[in-house]
């Protein structure tokens, strides 16, 4: 250290301050960019979160290869059925891991700094995971829609591709807000983690990811027809197969049949709920 | 110096704990201070003292049961927002992200305190420089040792100017150069007129640094004011006495006995942590003599016996009836380290 430095000036008067906005927009850039280059420099996560969707479809798609015709409704083959699904599944499971980071924060009192920093919204914590995650399964998204459709597995269409990116966003959304509670009501990481493990899989299989509601028994029917991630899969899987999914019935639940609309008004109210939900707890943790 | 406190604490107390699982612990015990502005203030304790919990409060971290915390006229429990833009927090526990570099770390302290792009750049060059970390600034935090990085920390502390900057044990577990560099910028900071407070269990540290301290312990003030005040107050010389190196509890009580006795000896007190030497408060110089004819008459030996003027343990001692070393030996092993980092968790 130099014996002699150059003392701080004081602080120049604030000709403007800048609006709340534009500080809410700094600072939750902020905190996403960290996350991001966190991803970059560790791109383990990355790598895995695109390979293992990849090679879910191609050996699923392989397994199921020689199954008769015409055994599944509406889709020519197992890996064309079977596409929507894994789509689904990629997202939802980085949106179950996305509290991770906020715990890992908590536990090692990064968090602290960000507390004591005079944010304008402490929402902007909470934004920036969002933001990550959902950019994040996007990515994932697009690389298993070009894959499916390298492999043989049909296209979405453009209009189709638009309604798998709104279909995520809403199931990343409100999954994202069941994780960051759990990142703040669950003790640690340990016990997040096993959590984690304990939904993932359960969610997947009671779903319609890997067969249609008419394979399963009665009571795993409904089970899966009122699963949060059948709702996202079956107006997914309707899009590959190009029709007007928005009035069409995508889903013969039942109770009841749902047209891709009815799903996405489901997911839309489940993300709403579990960000209320969330939001007490949230904010008693971080004022 | 101004008396009017730029930090105000007002009655605080916390207790934390008191559940089924664990016994409550009363942190804070109605606890005031004062601090005038542009002061380097020092609060001394032991592990345990509550000077902790007192920072995290005054950083709106953690909410009082009970108090009042105000600082350059903010209530901060009412308006936690405007206080966090004048203070600087340098945390005791590290908490650095080790896959960014130093400079990435203090970019997202920037935009946290929202200074502005064109700020930004200049403020980083400044505090880069200061803190003397042009040549490891780019590499990863993780890289870092426990010198760099309480470099950086201080360094992100100071991105924005506070008015008032905050230090939980600032050098423990440091290297000398490494705590000299830090005592230096401080001392810089305060000459420059930022105000500072800082919480130490190394008497040395208050003692080269504080211009005001308050001694802290089972989360009361027990002594407050300048070092040389403080010092001075306590009146007459100090002795250490050992009849031999190491003495037992036996002994040194039977040779208080002996010398509380003796003329113009005010006051005698046993340091276990020293052996069983005896600190000794006098008159003045001229009572060796009467302590060397005591021991000489019960036909003792006396190995060492040094005089000096009172020093900042002197005050410690006076004001809690222990040395500082005795206050940490009596708090080691009863400390829970991992339910203690559960009570910093959000």
């Amino acid at each position: 250290m130099t014996s002699v430095s150059p003392m701080l000036s004081p602080l120049p008067s604030e000709a403007a301050p800048p609006s709340p906005l534009a500080e809410v927009i700094q600072e939750t850039l902020a905190l996403t960019r960290r996350l991001f280059v966190q991803l970059l420099r560790r791109p383990s996560t990355l790598v895995a979160g695109v390979i293992q969707p990849l090679i879910w479809l191609f050996l699923f798609g392989a397994l199921f290869a020689k199954a008769p015709a015409g055994l599944l409704p509406g889709a020519e083959s197992y890996g064309h059925f079977f596409g929507a699904g894994v789509i689904v599944f990629t997202a939802f499971s980085a949106a179950l891991n996305a509290g991770l980071p906020v715990m890992f924060d908590r536990e090692f009192g990064f968090l602290n700094r960000l507390l004591v920093a005079p944010l304008r919204s402490r929402s902007s914590i909470v934004l920036a995971s969002v933001l990550y995650i959902l950019s994040l399964s996007l990515v994932q998204s697009i690389a298993i829609v070009l894959v499916a459709g390298l492999l043989g597995y049909g296209w979405p269409g453009l209009s189709g591709f638009l309604l798998v990116l709104l279909t995520l966003t809403l199931l990343v959304f409100a999954v994202t807000a069941l994780s960051l509670g759990l990142a703040f009501a669950l003790p640690g990481h340990i016990e997040m983690i096993a959590v984690i493990f304990v939904v993932n899989l359960p969610l997947l299989f009671a779903s319609t990811a890997l067969a249609p509601l008419s394979f399963m028994p009665g009571w795993l029917a409904w089970l899966a027809s009122v699963n949060p991630l059948t709702f996202a899969i079956e107006p997914i899987r309707a899009s590959y197969n190009g029709s007007n999914v928005l009035s069409q019935v995508v889903l013969q639940a039942p109770y009841a049949d749902l047209t891709g609309t009815h799903c996405l008004v489901i997911l839309l109210t489940l993300a709403t709920v579990l960000f209320l939900a969330v939001r007490p707890l949230l904010d008693r943790k971080l004022q | 110096m101004e008396k009017l406190g730029l930090i105000e604490l007002h009655h605080l107390k916390k207790r934390f704990g008191g559940d089924r699982k664990t016994a409550p612990v009363q942190a804070l015990d109605d606890l005031s201070l004062q601090v005038p502005a542009g002061c380097l203030y020092g609060l001394l304790g032991p592990n345990g003292a509550g000077k902790t919990t007192a920072i995290r409060i005054l950083c709106t971290l953690l909410e009082p049961d009970g108090g009042e915390v105000k600082v350059a006229g903010h209530d901060a429990l009412a308006d936690p927002r405007a206080v966090r833009r004048l203070l600087g927090y340098v945390a005791q526990e590290v908490a650095i992200d080790k896959i960014l570099t130093g400079r990435e770390l203090l970019q997202l302290q920037s935009d946290l305190y929202h200074l502005r792009p064109s700020q930004s750049a200049e403020r980083l060059e400044e505090v880069i420089s200061l803190l003397a970390m042009e040549e490891w600034i780019d590499r990863r935090c993780g890289t870092y040792s426990g010198g760099m990085r309480r470099r950086l920390d201080l360094a992100a502390g100071l991105l924005h100017r506070p008015a008032v900057l905050v230090l939980d044990e600032p050098t423990v577990g440091l290297d000398l150069e490494s705590r000299k560099a830090i005592w230096q910028v401080l001392r810089q900071l305060r000459d420059s007129g930022t105000t500072i407070v800082l919480s130490s269990h190394y008497l040395e540290e208050v003692d080269a640094l504080a211009d005001r301290l308050a001694i802290i312990e089972a989360g009361r003030v027990l002594a407050e004011g300048t070092p040389q005040h403080l010092k001075q107050s306590l009146g007459g010389d100090r002795v250490t006495l050992r009849v031999r190196e190491f003495s037992d509890e036996e002994e040194s009580t039977r040779i208080r006995a002996l010398l509380d006795v003796c003329p113009g000896v005010r006051q005698v007190v046993a340091n276990r942590s020293q052996g069983y030497s005896l600190n000794l408060v006098v008159d003045d110089e001229s009572v060796t003599e009467a302590i060397r004819s005591c021991l000489r008459e019960a036909d003792l030996p006396v190995f060492s016996l040094a005089l000096s003027r009172p020093s900042l343990d002197d005050v410690y001692l006076q004001a809690t009836g222990r040395t500082l070393m005795d206050a940490e030996l009596a708090v080691v092993g009863q400390r829970d380290v991992k339910e203690e980092r559960k009570k910093q968790m959000r």
